[in-house]
């Protein structure tokens, strides 16, 4: 035993810095299709290594192998392919109406797009997320109006939420999407809850929590695994492991060991890792959660291993606290290339269309932005009635605020 | 009609919205099968099932995450903190999410939930077991705060509570479970049993959030106050033999400012007891509310009689807790100023 007087304390780091060479070798990768897949009603100690490989389906040569392949169409995956597309558009439009001054904030999903764009795919109608700040593939992929999102993000007059929530942070019952919170980890327990209310009601729909790497160290997410495996909840335990909370590195919240994943080990929870970037990967996994919940199997726990390209938010700069060229160096990939690549391999897709494609969304979107700015920006325009600011906050007006709403004249 | 302690009048509330609305669900710690630290849930598992009616871990959070989530598919949970000393983990849950969920998502999603604790001291419970946290609450834009005095509006109320759209949360003075108390601790307490306010009717009634009952009409002065101090407040006005009028608030957000404006200009004399801190605590705001809305009638200053700015201690209790002779004090010094 070394050093065994003076203790030393340990605070984790990640490889590299600004200036240094990305290093990604501490990702180990499982080969496509390598992964097994068990039944859902698999006895959660006999998979206890998923929590530590990572299911893949696209190989190198952007072919589907494996036993997590084939669910999906030629059509589901072009509209997967679409839905990842708008989405980063979407984006790009957005964070540069941020820049513009038309909003305060956004937040981008850069290179994580798979994600939440494949899971909705698994869902069915009435199921509910509880979503973070970076799951709006969620709503693009169910057919929400983007000119509602826009809307939103301006805080204009056609803002479904009357300006009173921060952009981004959108609400829609019918499209499954609970209301987003600014106090991260709080809807993760919710979800749990709102899994066991279905499971009381003996209904059928179920839940998914979602939640970044960082905020996994929040008590809320503990109580959510408790909750979770103690009744047996109808609810996929997502964690999305984009590499950084805002500066700080996965290992901060992680420690050295172990994964994301293994955290449900403790609970019994079967839990896995998955390819983030790859679109099949994700909707297959999110598929046999789904089933898991919905055969009263109870919860699984999914990591999805992926990396933020982009910035956290419009407010921040990466280049600060990692190297530039981080993102080029994921081994994963970008997931719209991948699943691009796929749909040429199968020869569903070119080049030319992808490039068509890009050029109908970028249309679609600016359309939507036009239809959007003529509500309203944050500070121009049509915004919502300063009386909204009073109603909502019960379901019917107290008289302390019925006079605050006189003594401000509206 | 049947005379019921406070618990069982608690219990009862429970029962009857349970019969009467299959989406009311009760949890919390020790809740299901032992029926609760302090038995208010006694039986409730054993009638309505354990989907209806179970323990929770000890995890606060949890309990009101969870219970958040529930109101959001469409149940109406009714859940208890075993005691409001533990109610700051689920703070985050309480004051960020249960008290906005309708305001942010704009009526898409809400919250009717009930979160259930017995606040107060009076009962040896040391500095976490006797707190007092109401101003925690009335201060955040979205919650109700009840607190009851009695067993009939414990019940009157838990079951309005239950049936409102919004997060209530239910504050109940532990001291006064089994037996009002009027802060001698060493005279015996009548049991609710013997107690008129013990009588507490068979199955379905409310008592309306946002109204204060007066306990004692007067003249001389007005007393605001709640829960337990309601019972302190009328032992001073005896004893004293002043004629003052008390005010037992029983829900204080929102707060029925028009009872106690009506009857601080009819006495111009204002005397408000809590057994919380004083500092910041619930009385300030009434005190401002009394100045803003009665400075003209106004005969002597607004008064506070409150607990002490130091946590709740063990041994010195009865020094902490505001008696009937601080009350007696104020109202006194209130009638002589
Ligand atoms: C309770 C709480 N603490 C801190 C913050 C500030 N904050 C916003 S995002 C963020 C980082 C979250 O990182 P992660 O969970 O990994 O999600 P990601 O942004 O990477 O998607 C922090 C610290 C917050 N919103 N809520």
């Amino acid at each position: 035993m070394a050093d065994a007087g003076m203790l030393r304390f340990h605070v984790p780091e990640p490889e590299v810095r600004p200036g240094g060479a990305p290093d990604f070798s501490n990702v180990t990768l499982a080969p496509a299709g390598s992964v097994p897949r068990p039944d859902i009603d698999v006895d959660p100690r006999t998979i206890r290594d998923m929590a530590f490989s990572i299911i893949r389906v696209l190989n190198r040569d952007g072919e589907a192998v494996g036993p997590w392949a084939g669910l999906l169409s030629s059509e589901e995956l072009l509209e997967g392919l679409r839905h990842m597309m708008t989405l980063r558009t979407f984006d790009a439009r957005m964070q540069m109406a941020q820049r513009q001054g038309k909003t305060s904030f956004y937040m981008q999903h850069l290179g994580e797009e798979a994600v939440s764009c494949a899971f909705r795919k698994a869902l069915e109608p009435g199921d509910m997320n509880f979503p973070t700040y970076r799951q709006a593939g969620l709503l693009i992929a169910d057919g929400y109006p983007m000119v509602t999102m826009m809307n939103q993000i301006y805080s204009n007059e056609a803002d479904p939420l009357k300006g009173r929530q921060l952009p981004i942070m959108y609400s829609s019952k019918e499209h499954g999407f609970f209301s987003i919170s600014g106090n991260l980890a709080t809807q993760y327990i919710q979800a749990v809850g709102w899994a066991m209310a279905s499971a009381i009601s003996n209904d059928s729909k179920i839940a998914a929590a979602w939640i970044g790497d960082g905020s996994t160290a929040e008590s809320d997410f503990h109580s959510a695994l408790v909750f979770a495996s103690t009744y047996k909840a109808p609810v996929v335990l997502n964690v999305v492991n984009n590499q950084w909370a805002i500066s700080t590195f996965q290992g901060i919240a992680r420690g050295g060991s172990g994964t994301f994943a293994a955290r449900g080990l403790g609970f019994g929870i079967p839990s896995l890792r998955v390819d983030g970037n790859d679109y099949l990967a994700v909707h297959a996994v999110a598929k046999w959660a789904a089933e898991r919940a919905r055969s009263n199997l109870g919860p699984t726990l999914v990591e999805y291993v992926t990396y933020r390209a982009g910035a956290h938010s419009s407010s921040d700069d990466p280049s600060a606290y990692r190297p530039k060229t981080e993102s080029d160096a994921w081994p994963l990939g970008d997931p719209v290339m991948r699943l691009k690549n796929h749909l040429i391999q199968l020869g569903v897709w070119s080049d030319e269309r992808h490039a068509q494609a890009e050029a109908e969304i970028l249309d679609t979107v600016i359309a939507a932005q036009k239809e959007a700015e003529s509500h309203g920006t944050l500070h121009a325009g049509g915004k919502p009635s300063t009386r909204e600011m009073f109603e909502g906050v019960f379901a019917e007006m107290p008289a302390h605020l019925r006079r605050q709403r006189q003594q401000a004249g509206v | 009609m049947p005379r019921r302690t406070m618990i069982e009048a608690i219990r009862d509330a429970m029962d009857v919205s349970m019969r009467r609305d299959d989406n009311v669900v009760v949890f919390g710690e020790d809740v299901g099968f032992f029926g609760g630290v302090f038995r208010c849930t006694q039986g409730l598992q054993a009638k309505y099932g354990k989907s209806r009616c179970f323990d929770a871990p000890i995890n606060e959070s949890g309990i009101v995450g969870s219970a958040i989530g529930m109101a959001a598919y469409g149940l109406k949970p009714c859940v208890e903190i075993q005691f409001a000393d533990y109610m700051y983990p689920a703070y985050d849950q309480l004051t960020q999410e249960a008290a906005r969920l309708r305001y942010r998502s704009n009526g898409d999603f809400t919250c009717p939930i009930v979160v259930r604790m017995p606040t107060g001291g009076g009962i040896f419970g040391g500095q976490t077991h006797s707190q007092s946290p109401e101003a925690l609450f009335t201060h955040v834009s979205g919650l109700k705060t009840v607190v009851p005095s009695n067993p009939h509006d414990a019940k009157g109320l838990l079951i309005a509570a239950i049936e409102d759209p919004d997060p209530v949360i239910f504050l109940e003075p532990k001291r006064l479970y089994n037996g009002p108390f009027d802060g001698h601790h060493g005279r015996p307490v009548t049991p609710w049993s013997k107690h008129e306010l013990g009588e507490v009717a068979d199955g379905h009634y409310t008592v309306p959030l946002g109204k204060a009952a007066i306990r004692r009409a007067g003249s001389a002065v007005t007393v605001l106050a709640y829960g337990t101090m309601v019972y302190v407040a009328q032992a001073a006005a005896e004893e004293t033999g002043i004629d003052a009028e008390i005010i037992d608030l029983r829900t204080l957000l929102p707060l029925d400012l028009d009872t106690i404006v009506a009857s601080v200009k009819k006495t111009g004399r204002c005397v408000i007891v809590h057994e919380a801190t004083l500092t910041s605590g619930f009385g300030a705001e009434l005190s401002a509310l009394v100045q803003e809305n009665c400075f003209y009638h106004l005969q002597a200053p607004v008064a506070r009689v409150a607990g002490w700015d130091t946590p709740y201690p063990h041994a010195q209790e009865w020094d902490y807790f505001p008696g009937p002779a601080r009350v007696g004090r104020a109202l006194v010094e209130t009638m002589e100023a």
